[in-house]
């Protein structure tokens, strides 16, 4: 491992090998730094924070970053962050997902998660494919899309990750793309303090599957889509639905107040029986 | 005046430094990795530093000559 000069450094496991195994431009790196530059900012101690995630490209972060971390099952990251904030709620717990393990495979405990508004920061890194599997789509995938398992183009209409995460009730719902660093280091931030269940989609590029398409330098071309497509909240909100479509809407998304799950356990854990 | 440092055994020369760098300071050397073409017009603004994927290039700023930037989306 090189000399600590770099921020990321200093959080990094130096018995992982190194460069990461993620693929030249893929946005989970420019992600990870991000987190780590967010949390070395709030000051977090090492042994404060757990980082959570589930199985994918995303799911080998956690295994680079020196925090108490967990690799766990497919799409499970959220309901093993639900245990560790409820028997230890003075951690910062942070769960870290794929498009796929959060939405698909996942689904179930993603919109439960919400609803029950447990205290965790959670991150989907969304790259519109099941890239570690061969580049799949999955249920972000844009209509029409050609992938591995829809070579004539894919049928199904893509799910809004940030606006179902506010239906399900979430009380801090953001999106950033990795193009826009300082716009996703505030979302963490934010995400980061906030009492009660925050999400941030982080729109980024898979490189090697839908980067096939987008010519020889495929990280470059996908980041300048990004940058081209982007639109803030406040745009957004003058535009009409046709206007809006193929746009990615950043900002913050909501952000409200309601009582938080692992508090109300605690109240209930100190009542007496009335039995 | 500020110093761009790369790490060549961290970089997989994806291009985003050079491609992104608002004062065009980096350029591809012949194995296309990226180097430093003009120290002098880095405004010490670490976006080549936040949007590495590898984390092999560390800006260090000269704090005198830095100007506040604006942080807002897009920028």
């Amino acid at each position: 491992m090189r000399e600590t000069t770099h921020l990321v450094h200093k959080y990094l496991r130096s018995s992982k090998r190194f460069p990461h195994i993620w693929c030249a431009g893929c946005g989970i790196g420019i992600f990870m730094q991000s987190l780590i530059r967010v949390i070395d900012q709030k000051e977090y101690s090492k042994d404060d924070v757990v980082l959570i995630s589930g199985i994918g490209c995303s799911g080998r972060l956690p295994v680079y970053v020196d925090f108490n971390t967990l690799h766990t099952t497919h799409g499970r990251a959220l309901t093993f962050a639900t245990g560790i904030k409820l028997a230890k709620p003075r951690l910062k717990v942070i769960a870290i997902m794929g498009d796929g393990d959060a939405i698909a495979i996942g689904g179930n405990h993603f919109i439960h998660a919400a609803r029950r508004n447990v205290e965790i920061a959670s991150f989907v890194i969304n790259n519109q494919v099941y890239g570690m599997t061969g580049g799949q789509c999955s249920p972000t995938t844009p209509d029409g899309t050609i992938t591995a398992s829809s070579p004539y183009g894919n049928l199904e209409p893509d799910f809004n990750i940030c606006r179902l995460a506010e239906a399900a009730g979430a009380t801090f719902v953001g999106r950033a793309t990795v193009y826009h660093t300082r716009l996703l280091e505030q979302l963490i931030g934010k995400a980061f303090e906030k009492k009660g269940f925050a999400m941030v989609e982080v729109v980024s590029q898979c490189v090697t599957y839908p980067g096939r398409t987008f010519g020889p330098d495929p990280a470059v071309a996908m980041m300048k889509w990004q940058r081209d497509n982007s639109i803030t909240v406040a745009q957004a909100s003058k535009l009409s639905e046709a206007e809006r479509q193929g746009k990615i809407e950043i900002g913050i998304l909501v952000d409200k107040e309601r009582p938080t799950y692992h508090e109300e356990y605690q109240k209930l854990l100190r009542k007496k029986p009335k039995v | 005046m500020n110093k761009v440092e790369i790490y060549r055994g961290w970089c997989k020369k994806c291009g985003i430094c050079i491609a992104f760098c608002p004062e065009a300071v980096l350029e591809a050397d012949e194995a296309l990795y990226p180097t430093v073409k003009d120290p002098e017009k880095c405004n010490g603004c670490r976006l080549c530093e936040m949007r590495c994927p590898d984390f092999a290039i560390v800006v260090y700023r000269n704090e005198e000559s830095y100007p506040e930037t604006d942080s807002s989306p897009g920028k």
